[in-house]
């Protein structure tokens, strides 16, 4: 980039507007970020103020309307929902982008890769829909009601899965070449190469990606709903039916008012609050550290 | 991608437990897959018609077809676009050309956007329904969805377009210097449009990401089925009407799966295009520097 100042052309009279207009521009796509942050806080405001952001978690139910704003149990349902879908999704993706770099011929690993990205443009209400109308019945058949933990967890493990796959791919790829030929040079077999070379160089990028595709499966909403059955309680099988923040909010804003709709504000900003926390991870662990 | 050839392979037990292990894993992706997209041909295709894409919903969605929706989908996105592409490509445009790499007001505006852009979209939803429907007093309108939706693909503009400009070798900066053309002149002459491939993928991806989403929506452009006659209207989206008839409606599965087949085929197609204009763009960039 050139921008040195003292440059001729940066004289200009219509330079200056047309910069005045940009920066403008680059002021209010800045300015975004702080209006959504603003707004979030005020509508909680109220609430915030008059019980304490103490009470969300300590409180022994949700019951708002008689004053019980108890988030543990939707906060809980997130994360375990989150975090099998991650397990399910992590090592389905890891070998899948080895499927892809290393023993696919590459015709059909382009097509797999291509393959892949459609997956992940299929929008979220379609696996909701899947999920309930096949997931949900074939579930119901062994353990019901059949929307419980376990049909949200792999339908968001589908959609988190391309995520994976993808990053993945992209992290071994940028693993210098040199290291494969000091592996071959050593003699290592095919599996040696990968497990104890490969993936440890790409170890950084591929954590990044895990984090990135946890993040998108906590702020998931539509499928979730969908599927899950939206009973607020710790689930504690994989068979319960329960219910994650997204969800409680996407339920109740068309109804709630006053404290009820303040809350459901406050859990948005917990939400977010969780989802920057593990970007930011992800943003540090992809930057921090460099190949070689 | 570099040639990752590993010649070395011997049929060691362990070998053979790691091909077995990712083999499986491939087939569970494309066994899962195929199922998904097979029901959606197979139940779309039983509703699917040119009469269900003209006609209206009727007994709540039950029946008929879905015009008004597609209507409204379109006049969202339409609204999303204008809002989103004009702030989008200005920012970007100042940041990669006016200011520093590794300055501070790059540093600060890029660090907003990439937050911007991990905000979940039910978030965007509540921020939308606050600000647009209720405090700026649009209610539930088509305005209100759309300019929801360009608060979200604003920064997946900003960084294609970015990533466009700065790809633009920089001896094709100096060249319109020593030409004596204005900043301005070089920007709209050369720089803009030897970035526009990247553009316009960035502008098919944001459309992709607006299309396919339901969360932000419900409560900005509500659920109102009916033809809108203004952008003061109600209006459902496509990805809100198969929530909808999956959800609230008993017996509304056939046309969801129908909505849905319309909606998954639309967005492959924006996908793809946004796939050739990428490919498209990068081979040029090899060919220019």
């Amino acid at each position: 980039m050139i921008s040195s100042k003292s440059s001729f052309s940066f004289l200009w009279r219509n330079d200056k507007i047309l910069g005045r207009v940009l920066w403008a521009s680059a002021c209010l796509s800045t300015a975004l970020l702080i209006l959504i942050a603003m707004f979030l806080v005020k509508e909680s405001w109220p609430v915030l103020t008059s019980i304490g952001i103490t009470r969300f978690i300590t409180d022994a139910g949700w019951y708002p309307l008689e004053k019980l704003f108890g988030l543990a149990p939707m906060l809980g349902a997130t994360v375990i929902v989150s975090t099998l879908a991650v397990l399910i999704a992590a090592p389905l993706g890891i070998a899948s982008a080895i499927f892809c770099s290393f023993i696919a011929p590459r015709r059909i690993a382009q097509a797999y890769r291509s393959l892949i990205a459609l997956l992940a443009g299929i929008p979220s209400v379609a696996y909701g829909l899947w999920g309930l109308t096949v997931l949900v019945p074939l579930i119901g058949q062994f353990q019901p009601p059949g929307a419980s933990l376990l049909a949200a967890s792999l339908i968001l493990s589908l959609m988190i899965l391309p995520t994976i796959a993808l990053t993945t791919d992209a992290a071994i790829s940028t693993v210098p070449k040199s290291y494969l030929q000091g592996a071959t040079a050593l003699g290592l077999t095919r599996e040696a190469t990968i497990i104890k070379v490969i993936l440890p160089a790409a170890r950084a990028s591929i954590g990044a990606g895990i984090l990135l595709a946890a993040a998108r499966a906590l702020g998931e909403t539509m499928a979730v709903l969908m599927v899950a059955g939206n009973v607020v309680q710790f689930p504690t099988s994989l068979f319960d039916p329960m219910r994650t923040l997204t969800a409680n909010m996407a339920l109740e804003m068309a109804y709630a008012t006053g404290d009820h709709r303040a809350s459901l504000f406050v859990s948005g900003l917990m939400l977010t609050a969780i989802v920057m926390a593990l970007a930011t991870l992800a943003w540090r662990l992809s930057g921090g550290r460099v190949h070689g | 991608m570099a040639e990752m050839a590993i010649t070395r392979k011997n049929n060691s037990a362990r070998d053979l437990g790691l091909m077995l292990v990712v083999w499986s894993a491939t087939a569970i992706i494309i066994a899962a897959f195929t199922w998904i997209i097979g029901d959606f041909i197979i139940h779309g295709f039983e509703r699917l018609s040119w009469s269900f894409l003209t006609t209206s919903p009727s007994n709540a969605g039950r029946s008929g077809g879905i015009a008004p929706i597609l209507v409204s989908t379109l006049l969202i996105l339409l609204i999303a676009i204008t809002v989103a592409l004009p702030i989008g490509v200005a920012t970007a445009a100042f940041l990669s050309e006016f200011t520093r790499v590794g300055g501070r007001v790059r540093q600060i505006t890029t660090l907003s956007l990439d937050i911007l852009a991990g905000v979940p979209s039910i978030v965007f939803g509540l921020f939308g329904n606050a600000f647009f429907c209720i405090w700026l007093g649009l209610g539930f309108s088509i305005l209100s969805g759309g300019l929801t939706l360009a608060c979200m693909v604003l920064p997946i503009l900003i960084r294609t377009t970015q990533a466009g400009l700065s790809s633009v070798p920089d001896e094709w900066r100096r060249g319109a210097s020593a030409l004596g053309l204005s900043r301005g002149a070089a920007l709209t002459h050369i720089l803009l449009p030897a970035a526009t491939p990247a553009i316009a993928a960035g502008l098919m991806l944001g459309i992709g990401r607006a299309a396919a989403e339901t969360a932000a929506l419900i409560f900005t452009s509500g659920y109102v089925d009916r033809m809108p006659s203004s952008l003061d209207d109600s209006g459902r989206a496509l990805a809100v009407h198969i929530y909808d008839l999956t959800m609230n409606v008993a017996g509304g599965d056939a046309n969801a799966y129908a909505s849905a087949l319309v909606l998954i085929s639309l967005l492959i197609l924006i996908n793809s295009v946004a796939v050739t204009l990428t490919n498209r763009y990068g081979s040029q960039r090899i060919t220019a520097s």
